[in-house]
């Protein structure tokens, strides 16, 4: 166990230290996006019945926010330490391969739930979502932030340079998230892309996160914790191997 | 029990043959050279050993245990200083040794590391960034890392590489004297003179392939002989010993000295053809002789 937890440790020290960037950093930009859409649609848009879109907003925002924030801390770490080689360093001690494997995600959780904690706090200037279900919410956080840390340990395990780890996160995480119902809910797309939402496991992610505020949501909770649920054990099996394998880690 | 055994090892890149069937044991309190030159394969085969690389071919154990199957006890029992000097540039020298003992599993490792920081000059920079250690400090705390875990079997990669001349003692004495308290040491370096002076065994590798594997005195043993450089106050080269000559330098003759009982014979015969000597300097091949000629070969 001490293994594990140095490591765990280690990996909580590495972004608390340069906390500008991976805590406040996120933090501002979602109080950004908040600011500017929900001054320019709040009048518009009401997604859904009784809650104002600032309110509505402000779970998508924490979900992106949580979920990108995870995957940075995964991948950057692994991807940080592969080119300059200090990777050495994890890799001649005994750690176990379930060790390398949780103490890495579980960081990233925690940098997500801060990041995700930081976004809910200042978000409370402009307003407060309600609370229906608070299990939920803590559920969808943690199982949404653990698939984003497992993703970026896959990426960050199978990118050989920085420019490669860009290109997943730009083509890949970012259009998923952007796409995903966090600005808006998907009953207002054409019927078309409502049909291509419901394969972004991001969608539900969030729809279920914003269920355990309002108590509504687009589909329900129940199918998007199955989906995410079995994300997360489909990728957590995927990243496991490639570390069981020593995949572009040990040659 | 060998503190390290190689068996029929070896490593394919593609079609390149980095090892090829590479066999042979470190005895216990061993303090072993591994030579060759640049791309030989020294550093694969102690990537094979430290699990950062997979053999294609062979078993490789460390204390008895095998370095894929029973990969967390190999760990244990092996410290290795790598080759390039790699730092996490997050933390100052005592998080990163704190964090090396944690990954071992040890807690409160506090009085070792403050040990090992005295015995490699470190004890100044302990709270000091990686990232501000000049090269020379950071090599340091990599032979640190190293050591946290009070390996068995302590394996440094070209440890003494762009390092001055006091780290290389300092480095040194405090090695020899973990091998003398009985760790098990293996090294690679390309100052041979080092090998020379601090090992008992020395294997030697070309192309993937050892060359050979011996204790320091045989292998010394096997290079060129003795040369003599003899002046004489006047006179030639007496034409009875011209067999011996390889050629005149510095007013003098050197020639070859199969041993020092060789020598009796030779001022014997000088003597009788009425020759006075006026200097005589014998010189033993060294290994850096042997290394080259065995390259070569």
């Amino acid at each position: 166990m001490t293994g594990f937890y140095t490591l765990f440790y280690k990996e909580i020290l590495r972004f608390w230290k340069v906390g500008f960037q991976t805590v406040a950093a996120p933090i501002l930009t979602a109080l950004m996006y908040l600011l500017v859409f929900s001054q320019v649609l709040a009048d518009r848009v009401q997604p859904l019945a009784g809650v104002s879109y600032t309110a509505f907003l402000i779970p998508g925002l924490m979900m992106m926010s949580m979920l990108q924030n995870a995957f940075a801390n995964t991948s950057s770490s692994i991807i940080q330490s592969k080119v300059t080689g200090s990777m050495v360093f994890v890799l001649l001690p005994p750690l176990s391969h379930f060790e390398f494997f949780s103490a890495y995600t579980l960081a990233a959780i925690v940098r997500g739930l801060v990041v995700g904690l930081g976004v809910s706090l200042t978000a409370l200037i402009f307003d407060m979502p309600s609370l229906k279900y608070p299990l939920w919410i803590l559920i969808f956080a943690l199982l949404g932030c653990g698939i984003m840390a497992v993703l970026g340990m896959i990426a960050g395990i199978w990118a050989e340079k920085f420019d490669q780890l860009a290109a997943f996160q730009n083509f890949l995480i970012m259009p998923l998230t952007f796409l995903s119902g966090v600005f808006y809910s998907i009953h207002s797309l054409p019927p078309f892309w409502q049909q291509v939402s419901h394969f972004n496991p991001v969608f539900y992610m969030i729809d279920g996160f914003r269920y355990g505020f309002f108590g509504q949501s687009d589909v329900n909770p129940w199918l998007s914790l199955s989906v995410v649920g079995f994300s997360l054990l489909i990728l957590a099996a995927m990243a496991f191997s490639l570390i069981k394998s020593g995949y572009k880690i040990r040659r | 029990m060998s503190a390290i055994t190689f068996d029929h090892v070896s490593k394919q890149f593609g079609d390149f043959t980095a090892l090829n069937d590479i066999s042979f044991r470190v005895e216990e309190g061993d303090f072993f050279a591994l030579l060759g030159p640049n791309g030989a394969g020294k550093t694969t085969l102690i990537s094979i050993l430290a699990g950062l690389s997979k053999a294609s071919q062979g078993h490789t154990r460390v204390m008895g245990y095998d370095v894929s199957s029973d990969y967390r006890q190999a760990r244990r029992a092996v410290g290795i200083v790598p080759q390039e000097l790699v730092f996490d540039p997050f933390f100052t020298v005592r998080e990163t040794l704190r964090f090396q003992s944690g990954y071992f599993g040890l807690k409160n490792n506090g009085a070792w590391i403050d040990d090992i920081l005295e015995n490699l000059g470190l004890t100044s920079k302990a709270d000091a960034n990686m990232r501000t250690l000049s090269g020379g400090m950071k090599r340091r705390v990599m032979v640190a890392q190293a050591l946290v875990h009070k390996p068995p079997v302590i394996v440094l990669d070209e440890p003494t590489a762009g390092v001055d001349v006091e780290l290389r003692q300092t480095l040194w004495a405090f090695i020899r004297s973990l091998n003398q308290a009985g760790h098990t040491i293996v090294l690679t370096t390309h100052y041979l003179e080092e090998a020379q002076t601090l090992c008992n065994r020395i294997a030697m590798l070309k192309q993937g392939r050892l060359l050979a594997l011996e204790n320091k005195e045989q292998i010394m043993s096997r290079g060129a002989a003795r040369t003599a450089l003899i002046k004489l106050t006047t006179g030639q080269w007496p034409a009875a010993l011209q067999s011996l000559l390889l050629r005149e330098r510095d007013n003098g003759f050197e020639i070859k000295l199969a041993d020092c009982n060789a020598l009796e014979h030779i001022l014997m015969t000088l003597r009788q053809a009425g020759l006075t000597l006026k200097d005589i300097e014998i010189a033993q091949a060294d290994l850096e002789d042997i290394f080259v000629q065995m390259m070569s070969a």
